[in-house]
């Protein structure tokens, strides 16, 4: 793996040691190594990382970065073409059973029947993932609170709209109360109000039944929510860390300032040794700690200053840094020669 | 190998001892999916008698003018029972459709993720499609009497048994298809151009007697013409059939000159049941 150095958190696996014999019971996944070959086509390579028992870890990676691949061979969907994973202290390759009665999982696409209503979907899972008889209804009482879906139980999962099959999928997975839930693209194709509920629900279920979550995205403001994030790009991990660190790490704040003469306040500002870029409306100083550096940005620059604000650098800025490239397809707004592209729609 | 000792409620540690009731609890689960399923969807209940229905009316007084009757049985009395078999053996077979239709609207996934055995979905599915094609072909008994076929409670119980069977081995073949075939047009097409030359020359529509040797052979490989049979005989066993009807429209199929007891025929489609399903489970979603 080539991850930065700093971006490596303490508890990331050394790739150099095999996987302890004895799980370590902390441990909700811990992967070594892990690749996965299509063909041609290295999918995942090599990574490596460990999830803590209660955690909400997000993998955030481009289309094609390799995400789905991980989670299938997480939940022994896809056989890895070499390294080792356990999830939930079972061994995805030699306790594939196991692993899947300790799991949880909401793919990316839909997979429920629509035929069935959510409580008849919710008992079918209940019986495959055999909760006991007598705990059933009580189990899907709960998960339909959880994503407060109760008043629909009966309603064919067909007149579902989109969000709320996904939150009844998100319920689903729950039911057998996993000790992991995995989450691929939850929130793929969901208004903005409906992503908001269903994040609701993630760290309810966290918070009310102490379930570790691995979730996967490509929207940067998703994965602000987890407690780590593991930026992959071309099947390998790039950076590991608390949202905040990888922030703080790759880049300082931007401060965006309207003048009267950009052009004069441009050089003004270089003279005096700020790292300056000019926009067609704008000037941004790239500098830490932003705001304490507002009024000498101020004063150097010189000329009537007409709007001044502070941005902190977002996941967008992080995932710049470490791929080169904007997580989003289609072609970038404008060049960006600098490491940090700032944004001015979101602000933290 | 020890689980982490999880702060979890027993449901998921449940016992290894009690593995074998908990693939039947799958396949009971498997199989109520499908009749609820089928219970829903009333457009294709109806859908599924208009063809066998159509074969009747249209065939069996077509062919009853041009071959007659003798001793008061005719050859709609002939076909009533290879129509029930048709009615079977169509619905059987594309029930398995839901297996195609599962993997494209990615419940196939949900089943196939979850800790249960491929056997366990695969027998589920099975016993569903074979469930709803027996009752499908049972309520076709509804025409006997327009046709003039009698009927005693014994022999209702003993087609409904022979259904099942037959129904059993076209599904578990139906499964074999769907699980080598991903698309859905793909297995449309598949079936049709097997199940019709299959139904034709399986004895439900002609008897099977008289035949220029290469279609008899045919009709001795087709496994269809084993179930076909026994049912027939047994709806003919409580029939009135004159000695000279029971010459012309005579059940049994004879192979090398020996005419097969009802038990081999039987033995016959047992056996070909068990080898695809044995085939459906082995393909059934294998692993990346
Ligand atoms: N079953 C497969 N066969 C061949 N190539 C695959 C298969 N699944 C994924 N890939 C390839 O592996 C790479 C990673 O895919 P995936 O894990 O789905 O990415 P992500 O989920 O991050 O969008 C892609 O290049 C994809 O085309
Ligand atoms: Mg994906």
């Amino acid at each position: 793996m080539t991850a930065t150095p700093g971006a490596l958190s303490p508890g990331e696996l050394d790739t150099s040691k095999p996987l302890t014999a004895v799980p370590q019971r902390s441990l909700a996944i811990e992967v070594s190594a892990l690749s996965k070959r299509y063909g041609e086509v290295q999918a995942v390579h090599s990574v490596s990382f460990s999830v803590e028992r209660g955690e909400v870890f997000a993998f955030l990676g481009p289309n094609g970065a390799g995400k789905s691949t991980t989670i299938k061979m997480l939940c022994t969907l896809a056989r890895p073409s070499a390294g080792r994973a356990r999830v939930a202290g079972f061994d995805v390759v030699r306790q594939p059973k196991a692993v899947r009665r300790h799991i949880g999982l909401v793919f990316q696409d839909q997979t429920l029947d629509d035929q069935l209503t959510a409580e008849e979907n919710l008992r079918f899972h209940a019986v495959l993932y055999r909760v006991p008889h007598d705990q059933v209804a009580r189990r899907i009482d709960r998960v339909l609170r959880l994503v407060a879906l109760e008043d629909r139980r009966r309603d064919l999962v067909g007149t579902f709209s989109g969000g709320m099959a996904r939150r009844l999928e998100i319920a689903r997975g729950m039911l057998h109360t996993p000790s992991v839930l995995f989450l691929d693209e939850p929130t793929v194709g969901l208004d903005p109000q409906t992503r908001a509920l269903m994040w609701e629900d993630v760290l309810r279920m966290r918070r009310e039944e102490g379930v570790t979550i691995f979730l996967t995205t490509h929207y940067m403001d998703e994965a602000e929510y987890a407690d780590r994030i593991a930026i992959i790009d071309h099947g390998q991990i790039v950076a590991l860390d608390t949202p905040d660190q990888l922030k703080h790490q790759v880049a300082a704040d931007a401060v965006e300032l309207v003048t009267a003469d950009d052009v004069v306040a441009e050089q003004r500002l270089a003279a005096a040794g700020f790292q300056v870029r000019r926009d067609p409306e704008r000037l941004v100083i790239f500098t830490a700690n932003g705001e304490a550096q507002v009024a000498r940005i101020v004063e150097s620059a010189g000329v009537a200053v007409r709007n001044v604000h502070v941005h902190r650098p977002t996941l967008d800025d992080v995932f710049l840094h470490y791929t080169g490239r904007q997580i989003r397809e289609g072609p970038a707004e404008r060049s960006v020669a600098m490491p940090l592209r700032a944004r001015m729609t979101r602000r933290r | 190998m020890t689980a982490l000792d999880l702060p979890y409620p027993p449901a998921v540690l449940a016992d290894e001892r009690q593995d074998l009731l908990s693939e039947l609890r799958t396949v009971g689960m498997v199989w109520e999916r499908e009749l609820i399923r089928f219970a829903r969807t009333r457009t294709r209940i109806l859908s599924g008698f208009t063809q066998p229905i159509l074969f009747l009316f249209v065939l069996g007084y077509g062919m009853t003018t041009l071959v007659g009757t003798t001793g008061g049985f005719d050859f709609k009395k002939f076909v009533f029972p290879g129509i029930v078999a048709m009615t079977v053996v169509s619905t059987a077979i594309f029930s398995a459709i839901s297996i195609v239709w599962d993997r494209e609207f990615g419940f196939l996934r949900e089943m196939l993720v979850a800790p249960v055995s491929r056997a366990a979905l695969v027998v589920g599915k099975t016993l569903g499609g074979a469930s709803v094609a027996t009752v499908q072909g049972t309520i076709m008994l509804v025409l006997a009497p327009l046709i003039g076929v009698h009927l005693t409670a014994l022999l209702v119980v003993e087609v409904i048994a022979t259904e099942l069977l037959m129904a059993v081995a076209l599904t578990t073949f139906g499964v074999f298809v769907a699980s080598r075939i991903q698309k859905m047009e793909g297995f449309q097409v598949v079936m049709q151009l097997l199940l019709f030359p299959m139904l034709f020359l399986s004895g439900a529509l002609f008897p099977l007697k008289g035949l220029p040797t290469w279609l008899a052979v045919i009709t001795r490989i087709n496994p269809l013409t084993y179930a076909v049979d026994p049912l027939r005989h047994v709806v003919f066993a409580v029939q009135h059939m004159p000695p000279a009807a029971a010459a012309r429209f005579s059940t049994g199929v004879s192979l090398f000159g020996y005419t097969l007891p009802i038990g081999v025929e039987l033995g016959i489609v047992c056996t070909f049941a068990v080898v695809f399903l044995s085939l459906a489970i082995a393909g059934f979603g294998r692993p990346e």
